[in-house]
């Protein structure tokens, strides 16, 4: 395996300065890498490669002149939630088949204008909708850890599986996310990376295939905190295109980590220790608030006491909004179209058809939720509750600068294990989805190991608008316990079999189910 | 609360999703555990409190009324998997 795919963004940046290298050639060390990789891991759908070494010659020309943007010539993977001009953007659904953008997202605009250079197309749970990547379209994105031992395929976690995966595996330096309930942290709590999700309204949310739009939120998946200030800051700004997007300044997220800690208040919301929650995940806990006050911070303990709510009250918000937003999607301007016998008989087998199991019940709930008379008992009522936690949120914030506690209540499990009860598989939000509820940044870093040898995640959760300060504690964490270990490369082990696959490597991820041409551009 | 096929088919038919017989009653099943999951709200006292419209307390500002876009047909015809000259084509929807 190349050194190069080793390097976090600071360092790319560093030898890209010094000219060590070049970006074509972090690209195309890239390129070998996922080639050889993605096989068993199926993180990349598609690889855009003559756009890559494009944009990586384009870099290296403004490089040389020394003038490099803040991603100048960094690779990056792209989750296929992102619309990105000209490359196909499916959210991981059928029923967006062969959709080919002709605007690009704003996101993914603000990484190209720092000078990013683009891998691919990431794989995810279809319209980000899961926690394990497992309701992806195109099969599901296979963690790179596997337990000591054991070689059973493990969840990367959902929805952002292949974001997580990629970075984790050393396929990207760096990915973009996005997070409903927990789809940046949870994945990045799997696979031993970095994942912020920033306050709601910090990154516009213009060509994001919208899921839950008071939810919704882009966020990057790194290696390293300092590589999640990096990119964090490229992604954010006020847009236009975005009427929820915040026009507040973004500040300088990397300066910030070399910030003075001392006398940072911190607080341990006495809810979070919920029963079923593995004994390594609460003696990790334990270990993170050593850890601060190690570092000078003052633990407190603090109480959420709606909590225990949030779970159930974004299952009725959430499937609400994606009702919503989904109805879009009816075979007349995009995507698949299964033909019927009139045209609402062609939007019902269109809609049965492209729509996956998860995706269906969801807007099945969503659409109960919000139909005649029942809208007071679910979907106000949950918008009550959600004012709920948001104060609990309020008064806990009038005491401490941020929340430390564990971002999964267990670690990653394996495929096939949780999919066949919906309600065990939403139980893996608990700890992130509040943040949601309530707007907040959260920040997930790897913190530690299971006894099997898996990452596991302490989560960070701040104020509005303040990703300063929750780098900053998220830098603790890492200075703590280091940067997470690279996971092994058993997917390089078995070259001949790897060999008599060859054929197959550099076309782009099949679906699951045979359907017409499809369009596989890059 | 107790989701029956009536009601699986009744909100299939709002969603315009085609549910197929086997389908119908493991959906009964899972919509009826997980209807049964949120009424744990129902115990929350929500009495005088304001349904939550916006989590950053931002303001929208309404932008200047004026033609930002257009002219351009063709892009917004060119996924589509029926179109003529310009317009989407669907299934006759008028005797």
């Amino acid at each position: 395996m190349s050194v190069l795919t080793q390097l976090t963004i600071a360092q790319a940046r560093d030898g890209l300065d010094k000219k060590d290298f070049t970006s074509a050639e972090l690209a195309s060390a890239h390129f070998d890498a996922i080639e050889a990789a993605n096989p068993s891991l199926n993180a990349y759908l598609l690889m855009t490669r003559e756009q890559a070494l494009s944009m990586a010659a384009a870099s290296d020309a403004r490089l040389a002149k020394g003038k490099g943007g803040a991603l100048e010539g960094i690779p990056l993977g792209i989750k296929d939630l992102f619309a990105t001009k000209g490359v196909r953007t499916t959210a991981c659904s059928h029923i967006l088949d062969g959709f080919i953008p002709a605007y690009e997202s704003t996101v993914t605009q603000n990484l190209w204008n720092a000078g990013a250079v683009m891998l691919g197309k990431l794989n995810m749970d279809e319209f980000a909708m899961g926690s394990s990547n497992e309701t992806s379209y195109y099969r599901p994105c296979v963690s790179p850890w596997r337990r000591e031992g054991d070689d059973a395929k493990l969840a990367p976690g959902g929805s952002s599986g292949g974001s997580a995966s990629a970075v984790a595996a050393r396929l990207a330096m760096g990915a973009t996310a996005s997070d409903t309930g927990g789809s940046i942290r949870q994945p990045a709590a799997f696979t031993g990376t970095v994942g912020i999700k920033p306050t709601y309204g910090r990154c516009s949310r213009y060509g994001m295939v919208a899921f839950a739009s008071s939810l919704d939120q882009a966020g990057p998946i790194t290696r390293t905190v300092r590589d999640a200030a990096i990119m964090l800051r490229e992604m954010c700004g006020h847009d236009a295109k975005d009427a929820t997007s915040a026009n507040i300044a973004v500040p300088d997220f990397e300066k910030a980590l070399g910030k003075k800690l001392k006398g940072l208040k911190v607080g341990i919301p006495k809810e979070y220790r919920v029963d079923g929650m593995s004994p390594e995940i609460d003696a990790l806990w334990e270990k993170g608030i050593a850890w601060f006050k190690a570092a000078g911070a003052t633990i407190s303990h603090v109480s959420l006491p709606h909590t225990h709510a949030a779970l159930p009250a974004y299952y009725i918000v959430a499937p609400a909004e994606a009702s919503s937003n989904l109805a879009r999607y009816d075979g007349v301007r995009y995507g698949l179209r299964v033909n019927g016998s009139d045209i609402v008989d062609m939007y019902e087998r269109t809609r049965a058809e492209g729509f996956g199991t998860e995706v269906r019940r969801r807007i099945l709930i969503g659409t109960y939720v919000l139909s005649a008379g029942y809208y007071d008992a679910y979907y106000l009522k949950a918008q009550k509750v959600r004012s709920l936690i948001k104060r609990d949120f309020d008064q806990a914030f009038e005491s401490v600068d941020v929340m430390l506690t564990p971002t999964t209540p267990t670690p990653a499990f394996a495929l096939g294990t949780k999919s066949a009860n919906p309600l065990e598989m939403y139980l893996n939000d608990i700890f992130t989805v509040t943040v949601n509820m309530a707007g907040l940044p959260g920040l997930s870093v790897p913190a530690g190991f299971s006894a099997d040898g898996l990452p596991l995640g302490l989560q960070i959760i701040g104020k509005p608008f303040d990703e300063e300060t929750v780098l900053r504690a998220g830098q603790v964490i890492e200075d703590a316990g280091g940067p997470c270990r690279a996971p092994q490369a058993w997917w390089t082990e078995t070259p001949k079999a790897a060999a008599a696959k060859a054929p197959a490597k550099t076309k782009a991820a099949k679906p699951a189910k045979s359907s017409k041409k499809r369009v596989d551009d890059g | 609360m107790q989701v029956d096929e009536a009601l699986v088919r009744h909100i299939a038919r709002l969603a315009r999703m085609k549910i197929e017989g086997a389908q119908v009653a493991g959906l009964e099943q899972e919509l009826t555990a997980i209807f049964g999951w949120v009424e744990q709200l129902n115990d929350i006292d929500t009495a005088g409190v304001e349904p939550m419209t916006g989590v950053a307390g931002l303001k929208m500002r309404p932008r200047a009324d004026a033609v930002t876009d257009g002219d351009c047909a063709e892009t917004v015809v060119k996924n589509a998997p029926l179109s003529e000259d310009n317009f989407f084509v669907v299934p006759k929807v008028i005797e």
